[in-house]
């Protein structure tokens, strides 16, 4: 066939640990057509970049190809030489990173990082790779298209970068893109803007292109056909429509599942009844720079307040002002009908032991060098007195609760725990201090989806049995579906809308609420188009709040 | 750019009170020294009253927090007073022209900036290029043999190196001379060729500290996704090393460097005594061994200002190496 760009066959990589070569992936094959779209999803460790990667003939530290084989438009990757590589490289296969920001190079200019490659694979020189530049800038709709390429990096915000650097793999107009993760860090909203950018461009000049995601929606929208891969296996691929209606295996069918869970609706909140939480009309600043604005809002017990917002809307910052980790300017935290001293340092240990936390990076929130039992065992201690033969006997209890077997983790680091796991642990230091209240943040986003179900399932299961309020700090819609009593929506440091959730979820809404909503991809393939249609295509990039 | 202006502004005004504290300690270190001038210029058989006398002559019985003060207060004039060992000719010989401390020490300090400068003119550029190569090729022979060779020339006494040298270049093959006496008359280039053997001695010295900073700083940030991003655009390893991995590692070189050349301005005493190279440091030694407390005060500060100068310039080079902080959003 002529059209036919990438074949792989039977693909084995290794990676080294403990100077061994560990199987990363267990023979893969993929085909890829000129022009066509091919979506690799699984979970984390799936080995989807890896082979992204080595779709460019490229491994990473400590990686090899060990066997199989790797063409590209006739020419062997795997065996070619690294001037070969680096010939094709930049030129005819180009990458698009997870972090822009990161993979950006913070000393030079966008513009410069862009015509790098056109000057070097003298594809053109410079004058014209920046004027070809500036033309990509606008056709990706990034705002002020003249100038913004004469930026630094750390100057754009991270869904411009994100299309900046979108704008750097066409510049030498090459044959494959392997665009990996490029959405998973950005808040929905400039999600969608992204997507709807690195869809048309591709479809403009007919680009093939690997779209690597754990976000099933996502790839909906972008791929032609979906190849599934599990633990370095494929699973099966299909083309998109195929795959989203009639998935023929289990796994697939699981990964399908997840976004069903819901927890049943509980009644209405009694009128008149005492929050375990309330914050008033709270005011707070870093230093000198306002965050939050006159926020007020309730957590009644036994119920799951979800606080939404993109990143800078100052969720975690009202979460910090509830702890007391950051005082207030004005305002100020009701607990059960009483006023809190602002500052943490001027509350006792009852006050301290009501709200807890678990954060959403589990690995930086357990010290590395102490194991479980002392982990969970430290609040115990702390807040209950409890020693020797009580406090094992309560750590045990704890860890029952959280559904890992006492006699097999107490002993046990957090380096050796997955990271479903650590967040249970997690959950299990919050419950040791016997709260009434928890606050969440973002405790799913960094877990794959169905570790992250069985984490909220254990949430919901924990609020029944021990009566427990959360605040639920999330970006992540889908979340605050299947789990929110009440939902807070919050912009900019303020609160923009606030009620039940079944109403949160009907319209009318607020403007920026009907925003954050539609952005949600869905699972149906044509979702995009009808969201931009909807929103008409010419001010997309005006609809989605600009962040600088 | 103003907020630049500010933060070289905040370095500058903590430089100045770095040095006030330093004069401050040099003063009472000098000070305790055991031993004073009088008792060592009149020898173990001085009476009291001829130790008193000198010791009046000199204001060295006055407390000791007035002598700070009009000390500092000829520091801030520029006046670095006089040398004790001046001072002695003048009273027995009665009259003549006088050496100021600023007299005695200008020429030597030229000297030594002087060595100073030629080192570094080949010592940076030579350890950076070393640090990229080896960077570079990191783990192979010329990495090995370019850390091994670096590391046993810093771990060598400066004296032996020296001798090493001057037996290559001076002894079995004569381009260089031995000795390093330079004065007003030499021209340039004589100049030149009689520091040669000091500046290569001193570049032995401090190569392998910067070229190892300049490797680590390198190889530091090559596991950075910016750096993967350079190869995957098809860049050459030199390329991803020298325009994607330095312009980023370029603060800590710049303070191993400054702190290297603060060295080569204070601490050659070995290679001037092997070369005879009347640079700064043999005067600040002669000065201690007799006690002459002026030229050491004056000597220290000027070690200190070095130190102090050096690193405020590099800390405004990192600063203005960071795109960050040169273009606030």
């Amino acid at each position: 066939m002529t059209d036919r760009l990438l074949t792989i066959r039977n693909l084995k990589i290794e990676g080294r640990s403990d100077e061994t070569w560990n199987p990363i992936i267990n023979g893969v094959d993929l085909d890829l057509n000129r022009g066509e779209v091919l979506g690799l999803i699984g979970e984390s460790g799936a080995g989807k970049s890896t082979i992204g990667l080595a779709s460019m003939g490229y491994a990473r530290d400590g990686v090899r190809i060990s066997d199989g084989s790797v063409e590209f438009d006739g020419i062997d990757l795997v065996n070619a030489s690294a001037a070969t590589k680096r010939a094709l490289l930049g030129k005819r296969i180009a990458y698009v990173a997870q972090s822009a920001a990161a993979s950006f190079n913070p000393a030079h200019k966008l513009i410069d990082q862009h015509t790098e490659a056109p000057v070097q694979h003298k594809v053109m020189d410079r004058a014209s790779s920046v004027e070809d530049g500036v033309e990509l800038y606008r056709k990706l709709r990034l705002p002020n298209p003249e100038q913004i390429g004469f930026r630094y990096p750390h100057q754009v915000s991270g869904g411009q970068l994100q299309r900046a650097m979108t704008a750097m793999a066409m510049s030498c107009r090459p044959d494959l893109i392997i665009f990996d993760e490029p959405t998973t860090a950005l808040d929905v909203t400039t999600q969608i803007e992204v997507l709807a950018s690195i869809r048309d461009i591709v479809e403009q000049f007919n680009t093939a292109a690997i779209y690597i995601t754990h976000d099933l929606a996502v790839v909906a929208q972008m791929a032609d056909k979906i190849k599934v891969l599990l633990r370095g296996d494929e699973v099966e691929e299909a083309d998109t429509r195929t795959m989203l209606s009639s998935p023929t295996e289990d796994y697939t069918k699981s990964l399908w599942a997840v976004r069903s869970f819901h927890r049943p609706e509980k009644p209405a909140i009694v009128t008149g009844s005492t929050p375990v939480v309330s914050l008033k009309n709270i005011d707070a600043a870093y230093g000198r720079v306002p965050v939050l604005h006159d926020v007020s809002f309730d957590i009644h017990p036994g119920r799951t307040v979800a606080v939404v917002g993109e990143s800078g809307s100052g969720k975690s910052t009202a979460a910090r002002c509830i702890t007391g980790l950051l005082p207030p300017k004005s305002g100020y935290v009701e607990f059960d009908g009483e006023a809190l001293p602002l500052d943490y340092r001027k509350r006792d240990k009852m006050q301290l032991r009501q709200a807890q936390m678990i954060y959403q990076m589990a690995d930086t929130a357990l010290n590395p060098r102490k194991s479980i039992g002392e982990i969970i065992g430290r609040p115990v201690q702390f807040y209950l007195g409890l020693t020797g033969k009580e406090k094992r006997k309560r750590v045990d209890q704890l860890l029952d609760q959280i559904e890992l077997e006492p006699s097999m983790y107490y002993h046990r680091l957090p380096s050796e725990l997955s990271g479903g796991q650590k967040q249970r642990v997690g959950i299990a230091r919050a419950l040791a201090a016997e709260p009434k209240f928890i606050i969440c943040d973002e405790v799913t986003s960094a877990l794959d989806q169905l570790v992250a179900e069985g984490i909220l399932k254990l949430l919901a299961k924990l609020q029944d049995e021990l009566g427990l309020s959360y605040m639920f700090i999330t970006h992540d819609l889908a979340t605050v579906k299947s789990i929110a009593d009440e939902v807070v929506v919050m912009k900019d440091g303020r609160v923009i809308e606030q009620g039940g959730k079944s109403e949160m979820f009907q319209p009318p809404h607020h403007p920026y609420t009907d925003l954050l909503l539609s952005s949600v991809p869905e699972m149906d393939p044509d979702w995009l188009s009808t969201v931009l249609k909807e929103r008409g295509v010419d001010n997309i990039g005006d609809a989605a709040v600009d962040k600088m | 750019m103003s907020s630049v202006l500010k933060i070289i502004l905040q370095r500058l005004a903590l430089g100045v009170l770095t040095l006030f504290i330093v004069s401050v300690v040099i003063f009472l270190a000098v000070n305790a020294l055991p031993g004073d001038f009088a008792q060592s210029i009149l020898g173990q058989g001085a009476t009291p009253e001829a130790i008193a006398a000198i010791r009046k002559d000199l204001g060295l019985d006055q407390p000791l927090f007035t002598r700070y003060l009009t000390w500092l207060a000829g520091m801030l004039t520029g006046d670095l007073g006089v040398s004790f060992a001046q001072m002695n000719f003048q009273n027995s010989m009665g009259g003549g022209e006088m050496e100021t401390v600023a007299t005695q020490i200008a020429p030597r300090l030229y000297n030594t900036l002087w060595l100073a400068a030629v080192t570094a003119m080949i010592a940076v550029p030579v350890s950076i290029a070393l640090g990229v190569l080896s960077a570079l090729y990191r783990n192979s022979l010329f990495d090995r043999a370019t850390n091994i060779f670096t590391l046993s020339s810093i771990s060598s006494p400066e004296f032996f190196l020296a001798y090493i040298l001057i037996l290559f270049l001076a002894v079995l093959n004569p381009l260089l001379p031995s000795l390093s006496n330079i004065y007003d008359e030499l021209s340039f280039a004589e100049r030149f060729q009689r520091t040669l053997l000091p500046a290569l001695t001193l570049t032995l010295v401090v190569t392998a500290h910067m070229m190892r900073m300049t490797r680590a700083a390198i190889i530091n940030l090559l596991a950075s996704p910016y750096i993967e991003m350079a190869r995957l655009k098809g860049m050459s390893p030199i390329r991803v090393i020298v325009k994607h991995a330095l312009p980023n590692a370029l603060a800590p070189i710049i303070n191993v460097i400054a702190l290297n050349l603060a060295y080569l301005v204070t601490g050659v005493v070995v290679v001037e005594v092997v070369f005879v190279y009347p640079g700064i440091g043999q005067l600040f030694v002669d000065s201690v061994k007799i006690r002459d407390i002026p030229v050491v005060q004056a000597c220290c500060l000027i070690f200190a200002s070095a130190y102090v100068l050096l690193n405020l310039t590099a800390d405004i080079l990192s600063i203005i190496s960071n795109p960050r902080l040169r273009h606030p959003k």
